[in-house]
């Protein structure tokens, strides 16, 4: 499905992904955790062509996306979603995602007919209806809660059809009771779309609890990969990330 | 998202997904606009009035053009009054060098202009916010220090002089007076129709994207620089249409329609008018007209009365005439409603 092949990117000395090589199979659900300067979320502009990788490859079911641009790549199949919400704050809910719909058919030029197009109504009310934002179709993005509008971000970028969903911190800046249900969301999507989701998130609870396989960065390289339980064993991982206190409390 | 991310999406033109058949109603607006204009010469004789209505059409079209950019896709240029003198010197040159109908001299200004404003725009709108503002000045800066320069061609600083062939066509005889006011009047009403068609269509809304987080845009697949590079060119065609009109309108053209001083005024027209209404620079022009030919009979300090009006709409009402006035509704009638 997606598999990254020796993935570098440097920023003066400083290697922020360094010859990363990973595979995510189709379907799967993976987290991606780290310090802080880890390098999870440049590993995830690399992705999505935010940035231009120095080397190495990105493979899309055989092919290579690395140094295409982010239109080109959503193109391709891999939607994202950012750490802080990124929408469009004077268009309602319902507008942002028949507008998004618009250009994954290819037709965000079209100057002939009116907003909203008929072929778009469908997938937009799909999208509204999994993301529960059908009751707030007609409020402006900017006017939604901190909760919402990361639901509107994901929103954006499911309602593209996407092969591969990439969540920058679905949970950031969230209470307790909010990073629960939305990490809950974000399980029933992946669940119920059968798509292939990678998350970054810093919550260990929450790693721990839902995603069945985890990746640990450390310094852009990966530390560790492998299923929760091998990760909260992995002595490295405990050295570099964790911490001693999580692994006695994680023992007992 | 931030206050002031808030607050500012609370500034731009509100978008409301319009069914089809409201370009139906668009339609039967703008020809009831224009019936009622052309018949206006029927009921009232004053030339002035023509005139004033004549200038409307030109600077409105630049206006409106302008807040395609500003308004509605968040780019503020600062020299699309080049395209303005270009539509006009264009125009001109054409009429007084090859003596084509007036039509093809029309169409051939409108292939100038887009070519002209595509190699321009190409290298403008990659530039961000102040960057791109200051460039597009530098451009129109340019234009204008050509046609001052380049006096075998343009005239420099005396203008196109011994005036503008206008040839009738179809019929229509723009050296007769209402002939020129009632096409005008129709390049004015078929520009805004054409424009608010713009507005409304799918590009519109790309284009609303664009202006509220252009990175996002580009992640929902939006090739934003061809986004933004064709909203330049066709403001920049609707702009030399006005450009057009003025240099029928004074059988001429004149280095001051190419100066920053033009591009100044857009901006202060959509500043009075308010950018968040299609209308709103239509309104601004009627606005800036009137006030230009009262105060300049009135006193000769011309740019005190203006600066103070701009004082006025920017730290008074901190919006445009149109946007105050739709607020203003809004509000009063959602008043009841709150109430009960």
């Amino acid at each position: 499905m997606l598999e990254i092949r020796g993935l570098s990117k440097a920023f003066g000395g400083v290697k922020a992904t360094d010859n990363v090589t990973l595979d995510f199979a189709e379907g799967s659900l993976t987290a991606v955790i780290g310090p802080n300067g880890a390098g999870k979320s440049t590993f995830f502009n690399l992705i999505t062509g935010a940035l231009a990788p120095d080397s190495g490859q990105i493979l899309l079911n055989g092919v290579d996306l690395a140094g295409k641009s982010p239109p080109e790549i959503v193109r391709h199949g891999i939607g994202r979603a950012f750490q802080v919400a990124s929408i469009f704050p004077s268009l309602t809910v319902h507008e942002t995602l028949l507008a998004a719909v618009c250009a994954d058919q290819r037709r965000a030029s079209v100057l002939h007919r009116r907003f909203p197009l008929a072929e778009t109504r469908d997938r937009a009310e799909h999208t509204m209806e999994l993301l529960g934002l059908s009751g707030k179709r007609d409020r402006t993005a900017a006017t939604l809660s901190h909760g919402d509008q990361k639901l509107l971000d994901i929103a954006l970028a499911l309602v593209l059809d996407p092969k591969v969903l990439l969540l920058d911190e679905p949970t950031a800046g969230m209470g307790t009771e909010e990073r629960w249900r939305m990490i809950d969301k974000v399980k029933e999507l992946w669940e119920t779309q059968k798509i292939t989701v990678v998350f970054i998130e810093h919550d260990m609870d929450i790693v721990f609890k839902i995603a069945p396989e985890i990746v640990v960065l450390c310094y852009g390289r990966i530390l560790a990969t492998g299923k929760p339980d091998a990760i909260r064993r992995n002595e490295a991982v405990i050295e570099a990330y964790l911490g001693t206190e999580h692994h006695a409390g994680a023992a007992i | 998202m931030t206050e002031l991310q808030a607050e500012r999406a609370a500034m731009v033109p509100r978008s409301q997904a319009r069914p089809q058949r409201w370009r139906y109603l668009d339609v039967s607006i703008a020809l009831a606009a224009f019936l009622v204009l052309a018949m206006l010469p029927m009921f009232i004789g004053s030339k002035a009035l023509l005139d004033f209505v004549i200038r409307c059409s030109a600077f409105g079209l630049f206006a409106t053009s302008l807040n395609l950019l500003v308004g509605f896709t968040g780019m503020v240029s600062f020299g699309h009054g080049m395209f303005f003198g270009l539509g006009a010197y264009s125009f001109g040159l054409i009429m007084q060098r090859t003596g084509v109908p007036v039509p093809v001299a029309f169409v051939a200004t409108l292939v100038i202009t887009t070519i002209v404003a595509a190699v321009i725009g190409a290298i403008c709108v990659r530039l961000k916010e102040i960057y791109f503002a200051f460039v597009t000045l530098a451009f129109q800066m340019l234009i204008h220090s050509t046609i001052l320069s380049w006096v075998s061609l343009t005239g420099g600083d005396q203008g196109l002089r011994g005036g503008i062939p206008r040839p009738a066509f179809f019929g229509i005889d723009l050296t007769n007076h209402v002939h020129l006011y009632i096409t005008s009047c129709a390049l004015l009403v078929t520009g805004l129709l054409l424009m608010r068609q713009i507005a409304q269509s799918p590009f519109g809304y790309t284009l609303r994207m664009i202006r509220d987080n252009a990175n996002r845009a580009s992640f929902v697949g939006i090739d934003v620089w061809r986004a933004k590079l064709t909203i330049f060119v066709l403001a920049a065609l609707f702009a030399s249409t006005g450009g057009v009109i003025m240099a029928l309108f004074v059988s001429g053209a004149y280095p001051e329609f190419a100066y920053w001083t033009i591009s100044g005024e857009g901006i202060f027209i959509n500043m009075l008018g308010g950018v968040t209404t299609f209308l709103g620079p239509m309104v601004g022009t009627v606005l800036l007209l009137i006030l230009n030919d009262t105060v300049t009979r009135m006193t000769e300090y011309y740019g005190i009365v203006l600066g103070i009006v701009i004082l006025f709409f920017a730290i008074g009402l901190r919006k445009g005439l149109m946007d105050f006035a739709v607020e203003w509704y809004a509000q009063r009638r959602s008043g009841p409603a709150e109430r009960g």
